[in-house]
């Protein structure tokens, strides 16, 4: 019979673990019974942060276990009692373990400063803390920018601080020691870390601590130890953290110096029954507040669980600050506290960027480093902790050239967040397992903690020779985004002369299509002009999109989705008169299904006659801007959200871009307008605008995130003009703006530092094309209708034009009509 | 009992009326309908136009192209190309299409059909 295993807390480690038994027990030696406090199960708190993008739990969720993990959720453990070998719940539940794990994690240290119980005053460890904060900050009615203080200038203060900054607040952060992040960071490398917070607008008081929080009405007033006085919204202690040893500690079991559940190498406590790991556990004297170690000890105890030897590998501190917009790292002996440890520092004032590498008293081994200002060595330095140098140390963070290329050992760890080696990744990777980063993320995890070793896990297909072809098809070697620059900068503008030049053969239905697409981009003239004509998918070089029978949709543009009652009776007079088949569909507008290619001349002169244009939902180009109604009518809005919708979908409509582009405005954090599921979603706030970028529907769903924040509506429009435009240029063919995010070096933050702030200095490029766009903007059908050389394309037959084509026919459901469907005729086998 | 058919040559339109790179649709005296197309070297090629794989009339809308240096029309429902001059489909060797002949008499385009 299965033996029963109580795991007390689901946290991140406690996750791990009970994933990491289900995956090896496969013989189901062992029942699991979870014992959860929050009322949630475990979720991804090292990504807490970014949970005030979203606001959105979802997103921070961990992968699920299956239904024979028995989790109860909402339910602590109250004492665990080792003589009868049970644990007892709040809610008096009482269960019997054969073996007992505690997974208790750890509580927020907060200092005894008078008033830090008061309403407004929170910790930041719980989506329910943030929740809190959140309030806290919604309550607040002050006049002028809002204030919050955090209390701990460490990783996790600066964290907090950014994240009540994204909330439109004006953080300090109070830090008692004598720099920020005393614990990674070294004196030099602290004050060029305060100058680039700085210049975030978050002000730093070190060598100070709080005194005394008093709360006078709405507001809070806090004294600092250095005679400082601070008018707050709220208070935020990030003043470190205590391991959660009480059931430990009241069941007799042996704590730590500094708390924390004594356990030895193999995560066991004194009682052989009883295991700690994660954040409650002390081992080795240490408590590890870094959730790789935690999941070291998870995997050595499931390990032990199924009958194996397995000890504690020792952990990696290493620590790369997230979030900020500012560039930290601090790996290995980061304070040179080995004997005889030689300290090496390029610290670059100008530039704002500090680094320094420490190495054994003979210069010949790496032992740890500080990075600020630029962590790009980061991922290539940190495996290479206690291990030889090839040449001379200042190579490793010299500024020209970018340091050495450092060829890793095949057992450095890769991941530091979840213990992968080069060697597991490099192995997965020649297996064929997979063949991009995704695809590694998915069969070794690497990847999936902080995110810091991407750049190496891409440097590692590199040189396992996967390096993946950028070639378009094979007529053209090169990728769209370097054919886009080839047209633009040579000025090309036809097919014939581009593949003449640039590829090779006649091209296919890839290249061609990619290629208008970039001709079109660049307005260069109509989609259907000469050659052009050829290149386009049918549903192009109809203006329209095909259907299953051969006959086509006619989708006019409604921007924003208002449309007046005159336009509606245009509408259905135009699909009575066609016998069209009508929808509503999810992009707030109308379809039109049936249309013959012959008809589609004629349909459309009475729709652009009504005032209707393309609504190109043919087109690799703008879709919809989809909206709510906003404070026109609802009572929540806060701006004019289909106003804004409107003045976006006409200001991008007829933009051709690499893949579909769909947009919406929502007037409040409601979000009736599902903004966040576009590829750029706008969210009205009191103060403005909130822009979201990088949103999915379809085939992979993805959560837009945030870029900038409570802008003005000239601002917003700049940067969106900016986001496009860059996509425009650089994305891979039928790549949708989440996935170019997503493949972008850096990610967001990368997308954040070249369309925000212009680091790439191409931002007044990127406008003036956007500017020639929206000048040259005319309606696609239109052209048509104007042009008897366009027109007469619009045929059925060549040697018989009028006549509809013969296979197609209707039959009537919910009295419209919808196609019969086609008996598939003979294949001819040859 | 084998039924013979006898071709004929139908003329289809102007030469001048067809665009290199590109289709048209001609409708036969039979109802059926062949997918015409002139490639970039002047070359003409028939086929049937009917997708085998969507049973829709829609080849000639497709895209046309080379693969390896075969000349080949994709379909426009499900991308699959078919080699204009044999027919074959060449994602699907198990499936292909008739091909027609075709001339061109004093400037005018004839195909030889049923
Ligand atoms: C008509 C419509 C369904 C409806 O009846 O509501 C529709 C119909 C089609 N969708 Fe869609 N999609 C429609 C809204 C959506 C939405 C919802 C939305 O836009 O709010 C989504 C998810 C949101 C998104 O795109 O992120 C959606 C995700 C897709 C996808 C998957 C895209 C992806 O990135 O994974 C495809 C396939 C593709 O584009 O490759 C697709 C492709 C198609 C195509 C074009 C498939 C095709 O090639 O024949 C359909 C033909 C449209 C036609 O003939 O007019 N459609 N499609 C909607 C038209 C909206 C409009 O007014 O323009
Ligand atoms: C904002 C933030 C950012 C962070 N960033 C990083 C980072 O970049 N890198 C990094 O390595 N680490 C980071 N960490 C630390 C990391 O999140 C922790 O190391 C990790 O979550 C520890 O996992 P754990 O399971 O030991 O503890 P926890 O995740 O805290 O889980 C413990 C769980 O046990 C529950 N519990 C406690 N007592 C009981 C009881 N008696 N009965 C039942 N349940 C109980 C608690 O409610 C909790 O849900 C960050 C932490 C925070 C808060
Ligand atoms: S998003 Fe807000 S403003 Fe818009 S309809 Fe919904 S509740 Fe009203
Ligand atoms: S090091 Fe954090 S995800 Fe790999």
């Amino acid at each position: 019979m299965a033996r029963t295993l109580v795991v007390v807390g689901h946290g991140m480690v406690g996750h791990r673990l009970v994933q990491a038994l289900r995956d090896r027990d496969t013989t189901g030696r062992w029942r699991v019974v979870v014992f959860a406090e929050e009322n949630r199960p475990a979720y991804d708190r090292v990504a807490l942060s970014s949970y005030v993008d979203s606001w959105v739990p979802d997103d921070l969720a961990l992968a699920p276990h299956g239904p024979e993990v028995e989790l109860r959720l909402g339910d602590p453990v109250t004492e665990v009692d080792r003589v009868r070998k049970t644990v007892t719940t709040a809610s008096g539940v009482e269960q019997h373990y054969d073996a007992l794990v505690l997974a208790t994690g750890s509580f927020p240290f907060v200092p005894p400063v008078p008033g830090r119980d008061l309403p407004g005053c929170h910790v930041y460890r719980t989506i329910e803390d943030l929740d809190g904060i959140r309030a806290t900050v919604a309550a607040a009615r002050g006049v002028g920018r809002r204030a919050g203080m955090v209390l701990g200038g460490g990783l996790l203060g600066l964290e907090a601080a950014n994240a009540l900054r994204g909330m439109g607040l004006s953080p300090h952060v109070v830090e008692l020691g004598p720099r920020l992040m005393p614990l990674q960071v070294d004196e030099g490398g602290a004050a060029l870390l305060k100058r680039l917070v700085e210049k975030l607008d978050l002000t730093v008081h070190t060598g100070t601590s709080a005194s005394s929080i008093e709360r006078d009405g709405e507001r809070l007033f806090a004294r600092l130890s250095n005679g400082l006085e601070l008018d707050l919204d709220v208070v935020v202690f990030s003043a470190g953290i205590r391991p959660r040893d009480d059931l430990a500690r009241r069941s007799g079991l042996e704590v730590g110096a500094r708390g924390g559940v004594v356990v030895d190498d193999a995560c066991r406590t004194a009682d052989a029954d009883v295991y700690a790991i994660g954040e409650c556990a002390a081992l080795g004297g240490m408590v590890y507040g870094l959730v790789g170690p935690g999941y070291s000890m998870a995997e050595v105890v499931a390990d032990r669980l199924l009958g194996g030897g397995a000890v504690f590998p020792g952990a990696d501190l290493s620590t790369k600050l997230k979030l900020l917009g500012v560039d930290v790292a601090s790996f290995g002996d980061a304070h040179a506290t080995t004997e005889g440890a030689l300290e090496v520092v390029v610290n670059d004032a100008v530039a704002g960027t500090y680094a320094k590498v420490v190495v054994s008293d003979d210069a010949k081994t790496l032992l740890g480093g500080v990075l600020v200002g630029d962590a790009a060595a980061y991922p290539s330095l940190r495996p290479l902790v206690g291990r030889d140098i090839p040449g001379d140390p200042v190579q490793l963070i010299a500024p020209s050239g970018g340091g050495v290329e450092l060829a890793l050992p095949a057992d450095a760890q890769v991941c530091s967040c979840h213990a992968v080696t080069k060697q597991d990744i490099t192995d997965a990777i020649h297996a064929g397992e997979c063949a991009d980063v995704p695809g590694i993320k998915a069969c070794t995890k690497a990847g999936t903690g902080c995110g810091s070793c991407v750049p190496m896990l891409k440097k590692l297909l590199a040189e396992c020779g996967v390096e993946q072809s950028r070639a378009l098809c094979e007529h053209f070697d090169h990728s769209r985004a370097d054919l886009f620059e080839i047209v633009r900068s040579t000025g090309v503008t036809t097919f014939s002369a581009l593949i003449a030049k640039h590829g090779r053969g006649r091209g296919c239905d890839i290249c061609k299509p990619a290629v208008a697409s970039i001709l079109a981009s660049l307005d260069t003239g109509h989609v259907l002009d000469g050659e052009q004509a050829t290149l386009q998918d049918t549903n192009d070089r109809f203006l329209a999109n095909i259907q299953r029978n051969g006959t086509y949709s006619v989708v006019p543009r409604i921007p924003g989705g208002e449309i007046t009652p005159e336009k509606l009776i245009v509408i259905g007079e135009v699909a009575r008169d066609y016998g069209l088949y009508t929808k509503i569909t999810g992009g707030q507008r109308i379809d039109l299904f049936g249309a013959t290619v012959d008809q589609l001349p004629r349909i459309w002169r009475r729709l652009v006659d009504a005032g209707f244009e393309s609504g190109h939902a043919y087109g690799k180009a703008l879709r919809t801007v989809k909206s709510c109604v906003g404070t026109t009518w609802c009572r929540f809005g806060v701006q004019d959200s289909v106003g804004l919708a409107i003045e976006l979908e006409l200001r991008y409509r007829g933009l051709r871009a690499p893949h579909k582009i769909k947009s919406a405005v929502s007037g409040c954090a409601r979000e009736c307008a599902e903004a966040r599921g576009k590829d750029f979603g706008i969210i009205a706030t009191e103060n403005g605008w909130n822009l979201y970028v990088g949103g999915n529907g379809g085939f992979t769903p993805r959560h837009a995130e945030l870029l900038v924040s409570d802008v003005d509506t000239e601002t917003l429009v700049r940067v969106v003009d900016r986001f496009l435009m860059f996509y425009v240029r650089t994305a891979d063919r039928l790549q949708r703006t989440a996935s170019w995010i997503e493949a972008m070096d850096g990610g967001l933050e990368r997308l954040r530092s070249v369309i925000v702030d212009d680091s790439l200095g191409i931002c007044a490029d990127l406008e003036a094309a956007m500017a020639v766009h929206v000048e040259s903007y005319a309606d696609e059908w239109r052209g048509v209708l104007d042009d008897p050389e366009k027109l007469s394309r619009f045929s059925s037959f060549v040697n018989a034009p009028g006549t509809p084509d013969p296979t197609i026919s209707f039959r009537e459901e919910r009295g419209q009509r919808v196609p019969v469907p086609l008996g598939l005729p003979e294949v001819a086998a040859r | 009992m084998t039924a013979v058919v006898e071709l004929t040559w139908t003329s289809v339109c102007a030469l001048s009326a067809l665009q290199p790179e590109a289709g048209v649709a001609v409708l036969l005296p039979d109802a059926s309908q062949v997918a015409l197309f002139r490639t970039f070297d002047g070359a003409l090629h028939a086929v049937d136009n009917i997708d085998p794989f969507s049973g829709a009339a829609v080849l000639s809308r497709g895209i046309v192209g080379d693969r390896g240096g075969v000349a080949v029309v994709a379909s426009p429902i499900y991308k699959q190309a078919f080699d204009l001059t044999t027919g074959a489909c060449l994602d699907d060797p198990a499936v292909s299409i008739a091909v027609h002949e075709v001339r061109v008499l004093d400037d005018v385009v004839q195909v030889r059909c049923p």
